[in-house]
């Protein structure tokens, strides 16, 4: 492929061209600087491109053809569940008695959202097996942080407040931390044991009267179940912190075991990963969370109640922590995964998990003698190799990444969890077929062949992209963040 | 019956687990103790087919009263603006609906160049230079610049107008709770913060001052006389919330001293959608570059020296610096953004310009028909595109009267602001035209009495 520069949009802007259409000014115009003091007027335009309608569309469809989804070809990056995002979902997020309606309409006039609203929160009750779910969070990362505030309240509430500590494992992801510190806590890291599990007595050890949480995702960022969750449970609870559940990998467990059964007191949920919301090139998200019936007083409000099958907003919840998001959070991403929810059904959501688990096994299986497997027990939605065999050659796992890409394949996570050293965290999911699993397999064990033949090829990957490898080390010290025109 | 999401058939089935070597995938859950293993199925709606689905959930859109409808002068932070018909095309490519975070440039050269775009776009209308490629919604924004106010200045008290959008308000007072800072609300005085309040509160331990522009009410607050009080405090830092459609005509808060610019670019391409997804900005100064929440996009070449964009300066980022990092988030808007993006560029320079006339000359006209009525407009100053009106009736009893006439009606200030009750608040943009907005005031003047 031709590596060339593709115009900037302001690069294509030709003086008077346009392609907007507003409707005429049909009122008497009046002066608009007569109310208003000068200096707030503006002196200097923004420099907006200027481009025709067929102009615009080139631009950005020529953009889209440099850019990869999942209907492009396999898309295994871990911890992310890159699954198939339903068409009918997008079809139903566009009527616009969804997509046109306000936030401060009367509820009277709004009831069919509402009553969405509602019955999505039930049905993720029942998955996670949580009391009551809060939708309200816009991603993961901030339904974590509420969760958190939650317990702070929880144990403010008991007079609890020397507790300012949150017990994070070492192979959790980043967000778990800075959640933590953004709620005023400190982190407190438990080690992983030699099965990638956490460590049951690290974790006696560092718990105390100081501990507010213990933070976990199970299966965790290795894809691997922490068999000894019943007892990690005792533990935290015994020194009377909390358990909160980060549902990055829920995916995997739907229908076989559920959060509040484990003995989790709060739990965020990802729309956009198990529940197909897609994940729009980083965002809207969705990050709802579900509690305990101890922490429900604490949810942040609105929640949305029903009585006699009319749906309403209830804003009276005095121990509230209060609002974590403007009006009701993400509904756009709610509808596409209630739209899922409701064409799967018991069933079909658990039919997700086993087909997640058996896929991810199979790759795991098939790799493991080319590349390295740190764990070997059974994997759950996902698992992670690490390409130190192939560091001994000079192989690195960026460089494997890259030559992915030559095959039409999106790389895996690369260097996470931090506790595998050169690790591929590698996420099939349940929608890609046996062939696409197969060919994968056959790209990543041509590439540990090519390491050990012809490592050049794998070093100077990517060879088919639209640009070579890039220069981030001094797009970082040099930073720049916006287009300037060259002045001529 | 099949799944159509699911491919896998049991002739796979067998073959995937014969080369795993077990002979049921339960074996691969059975390391799950069976004291926290579901032994039922789970207690949802059995699976509809997709013809009953898209059926069901069309009639459950019907339930709601859509602005395509009705004709709707509500605003209070969501705004119903023309969208140019190239924005669902542009964000309906699959490449760019279903695609994750930019994490692989090669791969990824078009989201990436999209989003500088986005960075540049806003930057132009806001007059900063450093712009992050989007958060969830004007209202986090705000949150996040009290946080980096708070972690650049190491100041725990935070002035915040009560002009400000009272969720966006709400969101400040539940945020600050976690990193112990004090919030203090200043009072508003003829539809505008009362300077008198914040000259006497902002003092050597103010982090920052947050007003809004235009603010809630529709005004235009006097950022330069607000800057000129910030000044007198070295490290305070100003941050201003903005609607980015008024500023294609109104001077950008560069212009008068603002550190952090933040905002929703709802107004651009994005429909109401029951308030959210939105997408938030945040745009601030060189000096605060390193401590910005989010993503950036960066301009860089590759081996061959050719231009080519990746996310950068990510240091500052949750997965690298965990519990030290200056945000939490991962997620950006990124779609949205993208939507906005191409509802910038449809506009362009005069359009944004002319779109922004457009708003301040519709709502002039409809102040203009409430005041022939004699209907009180409560605050005089200088405004965008919304107004107050004092009416006689509580403001839900008018919005009911309105809503049978086929209108939304306006936002009830009463409900977040005691002193104002039996006030709306009155949005016009510019997609109202002189027909519905003589019916509007008209029907409000009967109802009104």
């Amino acid at each position: 492929m031709a590596k060339e520069n593709f115009p900037l949009i302001f690069e294509r802007s030709q003086e008077g061209r346009t392609s907007y259409n507003l409707p005429a000014l049909d009122v008497p115009k009046v002066d608009l600087t007569e109310d208003l003091n000068d200096v707030y007027v503006r002196k200097v335009d923004a420099e907006l491109p200027e481009v025709d309608e067929l102009g615009l569309m080139r631009h950005y469809t020529g953009l889209s053809n440099r850019n990869y989804g999942i209907l492009s070809g396999f898309y295994p990056l871990g911890s992310c569940t890159m699954k198939y995002n339903p068409v009918i979902n997008e079809d139903v997020a566009r009527l616009p008695g969804f997509s046109h309606i306000h936030p401060y309409q009367d509820t009277k006039t709004v009831q069919g959202a509402l009553e969405v609203m509602y019955d999505l929160q039930v049905h993720l009750e029942e998955i996670t097996g949580m009391h009551e779910i809060s939708l309200q969070p816009a991603a993961g990362s901030q339904g974590e942080w509420t969760s958190l505030m939650m317990i702070k309240a929880f144990h403010d509430a008991n007079g609890d407040h020397h507790r300012d500590e949150v017990i994070v494992p070492d192979s959790a992801h980043g967000t778990n931390p800075a959640s933590a510190s953004l709620a005023g806590y400190k982190t407190v890291e438990v080690k992983s044991n030699d099965k990638g599990l956490v460590d049951v007595e690290d974790l006696k050890r560092v718990v105390s009267d100081k501990t507010a949480a213990l933070m976990l995702t199970n299966p965790n960022t290795l894809g691997l179940f922490e068999t000894e969750i019943i007892e990690m449970a005792e533990i935290v609870h015994g020194v009377g912190g909390k358990l909160f559940y980060d549902g990055a990998n829920l995916n995997a467990i739907m229908g076989y075991s559920r959060p509040g059964d484990m003995g989790f007191d709060a739990v965020h949920l990802n729309l956009h990963k198990t529940f197909t919301g897609p994940h729009g090139g980083g965002g809207p998200g969705s990050g709802p969370i579900g509690v305990s019936e101890e922490l429900a007083p604490f949810l942040p409000k609105p929640v949305v109640r029903e009585k006699d099958g009319v749906y309403d907003f209830d804003y009276d919840r005095p121990e509230s922590i209060g609002m974590v998001k403007s009006y009701y959070g993400n509904f756009g991403i709610y509808l596409r995964a209630y739209t899922y929810i409701r064409t799967m059904g018991p069933k079909g959501l658990k039919n997700v998990s086993e087909y997640a688990v058996l896929n991810s096994n199979y790759l795991m299986r098939n790799l493991e003698e080319a590349y390295e497997l740190p764990f070997t027990q059974h994997c759950k939605h996902e698992f992670v190799i690490s390409g130190s065999k192939q560091k001994k050659k000079g192989v690195r796992t960026m460089d494997i990444a890259k030559r992915l890409m030559d095959m039409n394949i999106h790389p895996p996570t690369v260097y996470f969890p931090l506790i595998v050293e050169e690790a591929l965290m590698i996420e099939p999911t349940e929608t890609e077929s046996k062939e696409t699993l197969d060919q994968f397999i056959a790209a990543m064990l041509q590439i540990s062949e090519e390491t050990d033949e012809n490592p050049d090829i794998v070093l100077e990957a990517p060879h088919k992209a639209v640009v070579g490898r890039l220069d981030e080390t001094t797009a970082a010290r040099k930073p720049v963040l916006r287009y300037q025109k060259e002045v001529e | 019956m099949g799944f159509r999401y699911l491919p896998m058939t049991e002739s796979d089935k067998k073959a995937m687990l014969d080369s795993i070597g077990i002979s049921s995938t339960e074996e691969l859950f059975s390391d799950i103790p069976k004291e926290v293993r579901l032994n039922r199925e789970l207690d949802l709606k059995k699976p509809v087919s997709e013809y009953e689905l898209k059926k069901e959930l069309t009639q459950l859109a019907g339930k709601n009263a859509d602005l395509t409808a009705y004709s709707s002068f509500l605003g209070a932070g969501v705004y119903d603006h023309y969208i140019p018909s190239v924005v669902d095309h542009v964000i309906s490519r699959q490449e760019f609906y279903t695609a994750y975070t930019p994490y692989q440039p090669e791969m990824t050269q078009g989201e990436l160049q999209a989003m500088f775009e986005f960075q540049t776009m806003v930057s132009e209308l806001t007059g900063m230079p450093v712009v992050n490629s989007s958060l969830y919604d004007g209202g986090t924004a705000v949150v996040e610049a009290m946080s980096l106010a708070h972690g650049q200045t190491r100041k725990s008290k935070v002035l915040i107008s009560s002009t400000v959008h009272p969720e966006h308000r709400q969101l400040v007072q539940t945020a600050a709770k976690g990193q112990e800072l004090e919030v203090v609300e200043i009072g508003h005085k003829d539809g505008l913060t009362d300077l008198n309040q914040l000259e006497t509160e902002l003092d050597e331990n103010t982090a920052a001052v947050i007003v809004q522009y235009p603010n809630f009410f529709g005004q235009i607050e006097p950022l330069e006389d607000i800057n000129k009080l910030i000044e007198q405090q070295k490290k305070t830092m100003f941050v201003v919330s903005s609607n980015p459609l008024s500023l294609g005509y109104l001077t950008p808060p560069s212009e008068f001293g603002a550190d952090i610019v933040v905002g929703d670019t709802q107004v651009f391409g994005i429909p109401a959608q029951f308030g959210g997804p939105h997408c938030g900005y945040f745009a601030t100064t060189k000096k605060n570059m390193r401590r910005v929440p989010g993503r950036f996009v960066g301009e860089t070449v590759d081996e061959n020296g050719e231009r080519g964009f990746v996310l950068t300066l990510q240091t500052r980022e949750q997965h690298i610096r965990r519990e030290k990092a200056t945000s939490n988030i991962t997620s950006n808007q990124a779609l949205n953004a993208l939507a906005s993006s191409a509802a910038m560029s449809a506009l362009g320079k005069n359009g944004v310009k002319d779109m922004a006339k457009l708003n301040m000359q519709k709502a002039r006209y409809t102040k203009q028909k409430f005041e022939e009525l004699n209907i009180p407009v409560a605050f005089t100053g200088p405004f965008f595109n919304e107004i107050v009106v004092k009416l006689s009736k509580p403001v839900s009893v008018v919005n009911e009267h309105l809503f049978d006439k086929g209108f939304v009606g306006g936002y009830d200030l009463g409900s977040t602001y005691s002193e104002l009750e039996n006030h709306m608040l009155i949005a016009t943009t510019e997609i109202r035209s002189k027909e519905e907005i003589d019916t509007f005031v008209k029907e409000v003047g009967d109802i009104n009495g």
